[in-house]
């Protein structure tokens, strides 16, 4: 049977589909974020003037100074491996991964300024796996949270260190950053305080998790077409793709009737969140290939051979933690003379071989 | 299209523009030893190369800038400690362009370092290139691109001796892949011929030309191969490059090189294809224009040709039959495409083919008798004209050689080409040879399965026969009579299932011999004593006594007619009283139908009557006999009518035909009292009244008789006739007939009518009251 290629009336640059637009909004709203939660609060306009002001007042910075500093070191940090990751002015910053099941442990080290008394009611560590929506009002949820009490209340006289360590943390889910959804790990480090506020550090990392070659991974073979107008058929040599993986295959030409200009295979991701009872998704297409030039005629077969690892690809999440799935397709788009598009859209699955995290 | 040029000029010069531009920072890139901008760049700068909008010589400008920087891009990409990539991973980092064009550029660039590398077999590396151009199938820019890797793969072929030089094979590698590329690059050049609209061809076909080079150049590479030796080139690259297309006139002229070869080739190769397309693209090279043919004949080209395939029959013994026939109808096309005019040819072609399939015992292999059977037409096709077959000494010979089925098919093939061209058979001896031909349809065959012949199709064949029949003519009556005589030797054999349908078309040709003789006997009278029509009679009689092993008397007997009608027409008394005779025999005796017997009194009537050569006593036995038949037929309503219509033999309008008038009426009377007798016996047998047409039929022939003038007949008899029908009408038992009241009304409409015409005719049926 002849599967029909759907069909565009026409490609019109100006409505992309992958709605960039939507993009550039969201990353407004991810760098406050970004600032208000993973460093200290942001400070208000007032008080970067503030503070631009008194850099030559020194009593007044050392007023508004928080009053200790407090590190994180991870006990294995000189030796784990860390990937960059790109933070949304552009930045790339270097995160300590981790995998699920993994040991996470190290040092906190808070450091009063200036011989400074801290009084405090506690001091802890939470280790948070959180999903954040940015459909819906930029709502954190905690799918996991642990905590470590690492003191009693009291004072904090001198640079002091605790140790802490999580041993075999569940953290199934991968960090993933997307267009409307993000899944990411933190350390959280409080020092309780009565007045003056909590004094809180972050720290972020990341975790892959590695899945093993699949045991069956059979090609993707189809003949589609327009009746008596176009007959293709394509192969893929897989349905299933590692993050570094090459997509070979080939586009066998049974009956050319239409000029085509073009064909290029595009890869597309879709994020489909869930928000309460609605459900959005968005398709961003990552890859643009043109495979062929020029109108080929019949019984021509066309190779594929699309290296993966220059693009930015996460493995296919399905459902994670019932909030969202990301699936990623590969589309064939032939283009005719008169810029009408004819595609076929074929699901792949793309997972992470061990040590390809770079 | 007069800024045409104009604008290709600001194209062109927008393009170059761009790209040196984009080198202008690529070379940036190469001095700071930056990979990734100097990929980035160069992939840019290519891009310049995807425009659609230059004609090949601008284009090629184009590509010459472009190549001359991927010179300094290759240095650098040689030099790893430049940029520190090894060559496996460039190879695979040009690959991330996302434009094709660019893309496959790069990657035929970094291909030829990879290859000098070493760190990949060499037909490895090409195979992977050759494959991957396929991406472009734009014409310009697929050549260009296939044109720039077989420019920087030259030196770099897996050739014998060459450092790239593989493990096993290694030329075949290396021939592999510039053949590949060529025959890539030529399906490309073929298929600009196809594109854009009809009224640019001209110029279209210019930049083809232009462009012709660019495919040669493999050629070129293929010939500096070392490693290809003389086994190899007549194994793989010469049938492989046959196959392209190449300007006919190269081929010609290498004729004998190439033809040298062929017999020398393994039995294993498909040289007969090689050798049929040769000259199938030859013939059409011919056909293309009157002005190469001289080339040809400078050549010899046939004679070599014909020995070439002679050798190459020889040399391989196991050739099946099929491919040596196929190899004798490429060159018989192509002979009568280049040599219309050497008969002598054709039958040599013929002749050899005789030869090899005299060696084989009968043919068995349907492809083998197809071919046989496109040998065989094509002279008629091309010739459209049988005679010239005729002439073909070997023609039968070959014939000979096929199955019972195909010689039929090949004699019908024979006889349609004769009706198509409406050519004409003038001399004895080619009608001996077409019968000789044509055999099959004529007789049965020995060890043909009768009972598995097709009826209708029989039908058709000997049709088609009788048909042939007529196309022989001949003006003199003495070579008519001699190509008759043949026919008729040849027919008279076919038995008796064929000869209804030959003998009369037979009879016919030698009627029309007959009147043919009448026409020149002023001229020829006694002269030629062979030539009498007494003669030809006898052969006539012969002819359709032959008829009687049949038996198809019916058939006889309207021959028999029409000959005592030529007869008459010769002023003969004694034998178209004869050929009557012969009819009336077959009557009596033959045909016991009684239709056929009905059919068979009207036309004996109808002869009669038209005779006028009888003197009175023959003429009153034939008629008398005439009248007796009719009055005995079986059915009533038969007789009536056949009776009725005897009474025209008492009356003939001619100027000094019989008129008797008295005889005429007594039939008419007869006719009546059959017809009241017949309506008597359908009261008795269904009670119901019968066939009031008859009535009104005979009321028809007293009408004519009446106007022709016929004394005997009256008005009142008429009258009383038209009052007898009408009380039949009426009675109770008669069943409305529609058929016979719309008859007469219409009988006594005609006589209203020539009442109304006033004058002698209306004069006379005004007596008639009705």
């Amino acid at each position: 049977m002849l599967l029909s290629l759907r069909r565009y009336t026409r490609d019109i640059p100006g409505k992309a589909r992958d709605a960039p637009r939507f993009r550039s909004r969201f990353v407004t709203v991810k760098t406050e974020k970004l600032f208000s939660q993973c460093r200290f609060p942001l400070p208000s306009w007032d008080s970067r003037f503030l503070l631009r002001f008194a850099s030559s007042h020194n009593f007044l910075i050392e007023a508004f100074k928080p009053a200790c500093s407090i590190s994180i070191k991870f006990s294995d940090g000189k030796t784990r491996k860390r990937v960059p990751i790109k933070r949304e002015n552009g930045q790339t910053l270097l995160a300590p991964l981790f995998r699920n099941q993994e040991n996470i442990a190290g040092k906190i080290t808070i450091e009063p300024h200036q011989g400074k008394r801290i009084e405090h009611n506690g001091v802890k560590v939470e280790l948070l796996g959180q999903i954040e929506m940015y459909l819906d009002r930029g709502n954190f949820y905690d799918f996991t949270s642990l905590v470590r009490e690492l003191d009693v209340p009291g004072d904090i006289y001198e640079r002091t260190t605790y140790p802490f360590e999580f041993s075999m943390v569940e953290m199934p889910y991968e960090t993933y950053n997307g267009v409307n959804v993000r899944l990411r790990y933190v350390l959280k480090v409080t020092v309780s305080r009565n007045y003056g506020g909590s004094i809180i550090e972050y720290l972020n990392f990341l975790v892959h998790n590695y899945s093993p070659p699949p045991s069956i991974n059979t090609s993707i073979k189809m003949e589609v077409g327009i009746e008596d107008c176009l007959h293709i058929e394509f192969e893929y040599n897989k349905s299933k793709y590692h993050l570094k993986d090459v997509i070979i295959g080939k586009i066998y030409y049974f009956l050319v009737k239409i000029k085509i200009k073009t064909m290029d295979i595009e890869i597309r991701r879709r994020e489909s969140t869930v928000t309460g009872a609605t459900n959005h998704v968005e398709t961003e297409t990552l890859a643009k290939f043109e495979l062929m030039d020029g109108a080929p005629v019949r019984g021509e077969s066309i190779p594929v051979r699309l290296f993966l690892s220059p693009y930015e690809l996460t493995p296919t999440h399905r459902n994670i933690n019932n909030k969202f799935s990301v699936k990623y397709y590969l589309n064939l788009v032939l283009v005719d003379e008169e810029g009408l598009r004819y595609f076929k859209q074929q699901q792949i699955t793309i997972y992470r071989l061990p040590l390809q995290d770079t | 299209m007069l800024n045409g040029t104009e604008d290709e000029e600001k194209w062109l010069a927008e393009g170059i523009a761009g790209i040196q531009h984009k080198a202008f920072y690529m070379h940036r890139a190469l001095d700071s030893n930056n990979l990734r901008e100097a990929l980035k760049y160069s992939a840019q700068m290519l891009s310049e190369l995807r425009t659609s909008k230059l004609s090949p010589r601008k284009y090629y400008e184009l590509y010459m800038r472009a190549f001359d920087e991927l010179k300094r891009l290759e240095l650098f990409f040689k030099d790893d400690s430049k940029h520190g990539v090894s060559v496996v991973d460039l190879y695979e980092l040009v690959q991330h362009a996302g434009n094709i064009l660019p893309r496959l550029y790069l990657l035929c660039t970094v291909g030829s370092i990879y290859i000098k590398s070493k760190e990949a077999p060499a037909k490895e590396v090409l195979k992977d290139l050759v494959e991957m151009c396929r991406g472009v199938q734009h014409p310009i820019r697929g050549l260009f691109l296939r044109s720039y890797l077989a420019q920087i793969s030259r030196d770099k072929l897996p050739d014998i001796g060459s450092e790239y030089e593989g493990d096993a094979d290694t030329v075949m590698d290396a021939v592999d892949f510039v053949l590949q590329n060529f025959t890539e690059m030529n399906k490309l050049w073929v298929r600009m011929q196809h594109q854009g609209p009809g009224r640019v061809r001209e110029k279209r076909e210019k930049e083809r030309s232009e462009l012709q080079d660019l495919v040669g150049k493999n050629l070129h590479v293929l010939s500096q191969i070392e490693g290809v030796d003389l086994e190899m080139y007549k194994e793989t690259v010469l049938p492989r490059v046959l196959e392209q297309v190449f300007p006919d006139e190269y081929h010609l002229q290498t004729l004998e090189t190439l033809l040298g070869a062929c017999p020398q080739l393994q039995p294993t190769v498909d040289v007969k294809t090689v050798l049929s397309r040769l000259m199938d693209r030859l013939s059409n090279y011919a056909a293309s224009s009157a002005d190469v043919l001289p080339e040809f004949l400078q050549v010899e080209a046939f004679s070599k040709l014909s020995n070439a395939i002679g050798k190459v029959i020889e040399a391989q013994v196991d050739m099946p039959a099929v491919g040596a026939i196929t190899l004798y109808v490429s060159l018989l096309t192509f002979t009568l495409r280049v040599h219309p005019d050497r008969l002598d040819h054709v039958d040599q072609v013929l002749g050899a083919c005789v030869k090899k399939l005299s060696n084989i015992p009968k043919l068995e292999d349907s492809r083998a008798m197809k071919q046989v059977v496109a040998l065989l037409s094509a002279p008629l096709e091309k010739y459209n004209d049988i005679v010239t077959a005729l002439t073909l000494s070997n023609y039968p010979r070959v014939m000979d050689h096929l199955d019972i089925g195909t010689n039929k098919l090949m004699a019908m093939v024979i006889i349609q080409s004769i009706m198509k061209n409406n050519s004409c058979i003038s001399t004895a001896d080619k009608v001996e040879v077409l019968f000789e031909l044509i055999k099959g349809l004529i007789k049965d065959t020995d060890g043909a399965d009768v009972d598995e012949l097709d009826e209708e199709d029989f039908k058709e064949e000997q049709n088609s026969v009788a048909r042939l029949i007529h196309m022989l003519y001949n003006d003199e009556p003495e070579e008519m009579l001699r190509i008759i005589c043949i026919v008729r030797k040849h027919t008279m054999v076919g038995g008796p299932k064929r000869l209804p349908f030959t003998v009369s078309s037979l009879v016919f040709s030698a009627l029309r011999l007959l009147r043919q003789l009448q026409g020149q006997e002023g001229d020829i009278v006694g002269e030629e004593a062979s030539m009498t029509p007494n003669k030809i009679f006898q052969l006539l009689t012969q002819i359709i006594e032959s008829l009687s092993a049949v038996p198809s008397p019916e058939l006889a007997l309207r021959l028999y007619l029409q000959c005592a009608e030529a007869a008459n027409g010769c002023d003969i008394e004694h034998v178209a009283y004869e050929f009557f005779t012969q009819a009336f025999v077959l009557y009596e005796e033959e045909i016991a139908d009684s239709k056929a017997q009905v059919t068979a009194i009207h036309l004996m009537i109808g002869t009669l009557q038209r005779m006028n050569v009888f003197g009175v006593e023959n003429r009153d036995t034939l008629t008398h006999k005439a009248t007796g038949y009719s009055a005995r037929l079986l059915k009533k309503a038969d007789q009536c009518r056949a009776v009725y219509a005897c009474s025209h033999l008492f009356w003939v309008n001619d100027q000094d035909g019989i008129k008797d008038g008295e005889r005429v009426l007594l039939c008419l009377k007869r006719a009546l009292r059959i017809a009241n007798a017949a309506q008597q016996m359908a009261n008795v047998a269904r009670g119901s009244g019968g066939p009031v047409s008859l009535f009104v039929e005979i009321l028809n022939k007293y009408i004519y008789f009446f106007e022709k003038g016929n004394k005997q007949i009256t008005s009142s008899a008429i009258q009383g006739l038209i009052e007898l029908i009408n009380t039949e009408m009426q009675s109770d038992s008669t069943n409305p007939d529609s058929v016979a009241d719309a008859f007469l009304a219409s009988t006594l409409r005609y006589i209203q009518f020539q009442k109304q015409k006033g004058g002698v005719v209306g004069e006379k049926f005004e007596s008639i009251k009705l």
